[in-house]
């Protein structure tokens, strides 16, 4: 256990670094921070002496190595634009990505696998039909229409929600909630909708599939057999076997939530970390942009860990294997 | 399945408890108290470290400067009340400052913060010290004289201090910013997040990129302003801009696409007004190289009839009715009808002739046209990209192929720099409304300051001393000749293609007004309530 626990880590570590470098070889095409950090009036000589100064002039092996030995540190640098320590700037965001976050894998966990459990007992109900066809919507929308289309419905014409921004926030320590706020609690609604239709529809589909799935099996039959009720067949034992994958999946998909959270904070002008990138991107802001990344990484790399793990915990099968593979 | 029902029920009825509060908060929202958006926010309070049109615009609420410009270019007194040259010394400016004047933490505006202030922007770390490189040194003559020396006889120095704003020298002592931001110490100045200026509003609070707060100074020295506090959040997605105004979330905002603007005027609650930017759009190329970049071993840029031709192809009516939805002044001088060396009878331009351009491009020798790349900039200017395209096209009906590159200006503005571009379009303010700073960096051959911008390569020795001579020529009548001079030696040469100037658009709620500034920096103080 311990041994594999080890050698997760030590990947984990290496795709870390194999992040960093990737993302340092293409920080390279995305522009020249100098001439977005300088006034048009700096002079060639001015432009000249700030790139010798932060260091855009070295190989980029060098400025790779000189990052990780100051990100070893815990000195991620200053942002270019903001001119505040890039650290501090994703910290003071990642609230508002978290919060939003499970609000919508929340979300689309309840409705997907009501909806899914729904759609597999009544499959030929006309209420059915219509949820399929229209999760079919869901899933092809793209994200910036979806959140287009909530902000004109319930921001503009009905005037029920607020179009933009996280609304009063209150602090706790480091932290900001928009939880305890009536318009913290309103501004989650839309952002949460938009950026949680795509896996409610995809949860939908997923418990769909596998309840009509375990419906077929021997022990449900027998379970009918033994003249158990709907209730206690359809929720005891058919839903609890379909949980399996799902909750894998949506633990999978949290971490895409967290990730791709981008356009749904851009167009909600939600203040995460995923708005914070794109302005820097746009800007190229090296310093910030190599911090979200190596975070992003972090993220994936550690939600995957612990799956790893949970599946070692849970699935028996896989200690099986192993033993035998010893012998 | 009941249990869940009964969730969503509640949760509904929270939905619509919420809507009902929000509606309340947004009909008892003060009077006096202005929401602004805008597309972008301010990127820091330090007014010497970002030289940004956002930060200058926000800094200008908290900050004063020396002189201010009016809505039509002049300069008028703000921290100064009077400046001139010194009768025994051209290269003396004198600045004559405003008695009575208190920093926001109560300390007394005096000669010494204004040399504290000339001696930061003149710093290394200073974004703004191009503004001010003629610049020797400044000194204290008394309590409200001050001296500021210049290099040399520099006539027009005031008038790039429109954004020179004036900090405190204590508090910039006590906490140690006697300096700007310097990226590479990996620590953030105290002048980042903090204020204390002379200026109309106090800072409240300030979240970047979501939300800022600002109040009215009680103890300006001004007349007090109608609106009392101004609540600044950025919205970069044009679509939720436009809705947070129209769901009355927001009271003013700045950047209207021209697509949106048809549409407001006829919304029965929303004003739109609109107004020319001091900012030109324009083609130009590189017409000194003997080979191109897209075109190795030819120039044909280099021969005057095919620049006359591509002027000819130029259908500037047509970009402002299709594409700028007639937000554009199209004109043929490069320079806003604001700035000084404007001239009407420059601006004046011809219609498009394509036959008179095939026939100029075949006694160039180039009967088939040739095949060059365009470079574009897609994310800075109104329409950038379309107004490309459209150019394309009209080339094309003269044989000229030309392939349209286009790019973020985070790659447009260093290809320009470092001369990786043939022809390409570009976007110019002009700050000190005079035509010295076009001819500074686009005309000007590239010299240590000057010619930074000049990627059309255009060298004459001549005008190059002629742009010399402005810089010091303290008869304001004989610089005035050579400006018109070099103007008419630029358009005979044909160094740029003008297309238009852009307009702005502010869209506010029924019952503001906010006139249009032509540097888009417009000051809440001047808002008025009806």
């Amino acid at each position: 256990m311990i041994a594999y626990i080890l050698r997760r880590v030590i990947q984990s570590i290496v795709v870390m670094l194999v992040v960093g470098l990737v993302a340092f070889s293409l920080f390279r095409y995305v522009g020249d921070p100098v001439s977005t950090m300088l006034g048009q009036e700096a002079s060639v000589a001015d432009r000249e002496a700030l790139r010798e100064h932060l260091g855009l002039n070295d190989p980029f092996f060098i400025q790779y190595a000189t990052y990780l030995g100051r990100a070893l540190q815990g000195d991620f640098g200053i942002s270019y634009r903001l001119q505040q320590p890039a650290t501090e700037l994703i910290l003071s965001r990642m609230p508002a990505t978290l919060e939003l976050a499970m609000v919508s894998g929340f979300l689309a966990f309840i409705v997907g696998v009501t909806l899914g459990v729904y759609t597999a007992l009544r499959r030929h109900g006309w209420l059915s039909n219509l949820v399929m066809s229209s999760s079919l919507i869901g899933v092809s929308l793209p994200t910036f229409l979806t959140g287009i289309l909530l902000i004109w419905l319930f921001a503009v014409e009905l005037n029920w929600l607020p179009s933009f921004g996280r609304g009063e926030t209150v602090r706790l320590g480091f932290w900001t909630t928009g939880f305890l706020t009536e318009s913290g609690r309103a501004s989650l609604v839309l952002p949460a909708i938009t950026l949680g239709l795509y896996q409610m529809t995809l949860i939908m589909r997923l418990v769909r599939a596998e309840m009509l799935e375990v419906l077929r099996t021997d022990y449900v039959k027998f379970a009918r057999a033994r003249g158990l009720s709907d209730r206690a067949i359809h929720f005891g034992h058919a839903l609890r076997n379909t949980m399996v994958p799902v909750v894998t999946i949506t633990g999978l998909q949290l971490g895409s939530i967290i990730a791709f959270a981008i356009i749904t904070e851009t167009v909600f002008q939600w203040p995460g970390v995923g708005a914070l990138f794109i302005n820097s991107v746009q800007f190229v802001d090296v310093p910030v942009m190599a911090a979200y990344l190596m975070l992003i990484a972090l993220i994936f790399v550690v939600i995957n860990l612990i799956v790893d793990l949970l599946y070692y915990v849970i699935d028996p099968r896989l200690r099986v294997e192993r033993s035998h593979a010893r012998h | 399945m009941n249990r869940i029902g009964k969730k969503r029920a509640s949760l509904t009825g929270n939905l619509v408890a919420t809507a009902l509060v929000l509606v309340l908060a947004a009909t008892v929202a003060n009077a006096n108290t202005l929401r602004w958006a805008r597309v972008g926010d301010a990127l820091t309070l330090d007014p010497h470290s970002q030289n940004e049109g956002p930060t200058s615009t926000l800094n200008h609420h908290i900050y004063e400067t020396l002189v201010d410009r009016t809505n039509e270019g002049s300069l008028v007194p703000r921290l100064a009340t009077e400046w001139f040259i010194h009768p025994d010394d051209p290269t003396i400016w004198v600045f004559k400052l405003r008695e009575g004047v208190k920093f926001h933490d109560g300390a007394d505006f005096t000669a010494e913060d204004v040399v504290a202030s000339i001696t930061r922007v003149t710093s290394e770390s200073s974004d703004f010290k191009a503004l001010h490189a003629t610049v020797d040194g400044a000194e204290v003559v008394d309590d409200y004289t001050v001296h500021i020396r210049m290099k040399g006889p520099s006539p027009l120095y005031p008038q790039n201090l429109t954004n020179f704003f004036i900090m405190d020298k204590d508090w910039l002592e006590t906490h140690g910013a006697q300096l700007p931001q310097d990226y590479k110490s990996g620590e953030e100045k105290h002048t980042v997040r903090n204020t204390n200026g002379t200026g109309p509003y106090l800072l409240v609070s300030r979240d970047p990129e979501v939300r800022t707060v600002l109040k009215v100074n009680p103890n300006h020295w001004d007349t007090p302003p109608a609106v009392t506090e101004i609540i600044y959040t950025p919205i970069k997605e044009a679509a939720t801009r436009i809705a947070a105004l129209l769901s009355g979330e927001v009271d003013f905002v700045q950047d209207v696409p021209v697509q949106d603007i048809a549409r407001l005027q006829e919304t029965a609650n929303i004003n739109v007004t609109t107004g020319p930017e001091n900012r030109t759009i324009f083609f130009t190329y590189d017409m000194s190289s003997d080979s191109l970049i897209s075109l190795p071993g030819d120039n044909p840029f280099k021969k005057a009839e095919v620049r006359e031709a591509m002027a000819k192809a130029l259908d500037r009516d047509a970009i402002k009715t299709v594409i700028m939805r007639g937000q554009a002044i199209p004109g043929a001088q490069n320079a806003p009808p604001f700035v000084n060396g404007w001239d009407a009878a420059l601006d004046a331009y011809e219609a498009p002739d394509y036959d008179g351009a095939k026939a100029l491009l075949a006694k160039a020798g180039y009967p088939d046209g040739f095949r060059v790349d365009l470079h574009c900039p897609n994310d800075r200017y109104l329409n950038d990209e379309a107004i490309c395209q459209a150019f394309v096209g009209m080339l094309g009906r003269t044989g000229i192929n030309a392939n349209l590159v286009s790019q973020s200006r985070t790659l447009h503005f260093p290809a320009i720099q470092n001369r990786q571009v043939d022809f390409y379009l570009l976007g110019w303010g002009v700050p000190p409304f005079d035509s010295q700073y076009i001819f500074d960096f686009l005309v000007h051959s590239t010299e240590d300051a000057r010619g930074g911008w000049n990627a059309s390569r255009y060298k004459n020795d001549d005008v190059d001393a002629m742009i010399k001579s402005l810089a010091t020529e303290t008869d304001l009548v004989k610089r005035d000749a050579t400006i018109a001079a070099i103007w008419k030696q630029i358009t005979e040469d044909r160094v740029f293609l003008m297309v238009h100037n852009q307009m702005l658009a502010y869209a506010t709620r029924q019952g503001i007004e906010i006139d249009v500034h032509p540097e888009n920096q417009p000051k809440m103080t001047s808002a008025v309530f009806k």
